[in-house]
């Protein structure tokens, strides 16, 4: 089954987004906190891997993440520092890409809500300023993302295929 | 207008609440100014004023009825500032679908501990 993610602006420099998961939500943050669980689905545009995984998850503990294209061997990189963690409802942290092409760090906040065996979350990232929060916007629009909507589209078809 | 531009004058337009509302209301429909200003608490000369900003990113325009001048929503502008959050949009469904798979095997395994 697919389910809806939803992508939202909220006030001037919030973008939200929510998806719904069939499971209780102490499996939803074990996959958002433990890094042996984490590169298993956070793996970028169809064609990357994640070689460093690298999470210390406590108040004021950092993590770092790295990306690299299988062909080419091109690499991104972030990281940031864990401001709240509470588990297994919501894990507050910054975030800075290698390359920011925007001013400052955003600050994401990871919300678990659960009901009835299913968990809702919701993931705030909120950016510096206004004019940060579309620069993001406008970025990704301008560079794109290598991953063109083909490939995504074949990965999508496999990964609901292997879900059947 | 270049396409960086044109972007910059739409996100600039769509950064106003009053704005937004504006198009949302044309979303339903094309509307005068007069039925424009109705909603909100400010003159016709303000509401103008909005008006223009949003017809200078492109995002509206007028009719030809001489008296009404009717403004109405161009859509295709509202999608080029859509396309960045579809495609983050994909991106981030391609990493939940993955974490569904995920866990559906915890789930399986927990499932196991507990019978053991």
């Amino acid at each position: 089954m697919k389910r809806a993610l939803t992508i939202t602006k909220r006030g001037d420099r919030d973008l939200v987004m929510t998806r719904e998961f069939d499971a209780p939500r102490k499996l939803v943050y074990d996959a958002h906190t433990k890094p042996d669980l984490v590169r298993q689905w956070l793996l970028g545009p169809p064609g990357w891997t994640m070689p460093v995984c690298d999470m210390d998850v406590r108040v004021g503990g950092t993590y770092r993440w790295v990306w690299r294209k299988e062909t080419g061997g091109s690499e991104m990189g972030m990281g940031g520092v864990y401001r709240e963690v509470k588990a297994p409802e919501r894990l507050v942290s910054t975030e800075r890409f290698d390359e920011a092409w925007y001013p400052g760090e955003s600050l994401n906040t990871l919300v678990l809500i659960e009901q009835g065996g299913r968990t809702t979350l919701t993931q705030t990232m909120r950016y510096e300023s206004p004019a940060a929060r579309e620069a993001v916007i406008k970025s990704g629009m301008e560079k794109g993302v290598e991953a063109s909507y083909d490939r995504l589209a074949e990965l999508l078809a496999a990964s609901a295929a292997s879900q059947r | 207008m270049q396409a960086t531009h044109r972007l910059d004058a739409v996100f600039a337009a769509l950064a106003d609440p009053t704005r937004r509302a504006i198009i949302a209301r044309l979303a339903t429909g094309q509307a005068s100014v007069m039925e424009l200003a109705e909603p909100f608490a400010m003159s016709q000369p303000a509401i103008s004023k909005h008006l223009k900003v949003l017809e200078r990113a492109g995002l509206i325009s007028r009719g030809r009825e001489a008296q009404r001048r009717p403004r109405r929503l161009e859509a295709k502008r509202l999608e080029e500032a859509d396309k960045w959050l579809e495609r983050y949009r994909n991106l981030w469904e391609a990493h939940y679908q993955r974490l569904d798979t995920l866990l559906e095997q915890l789930k399986t395994q927990e499932k196991e501990r507990k019978s053991r």
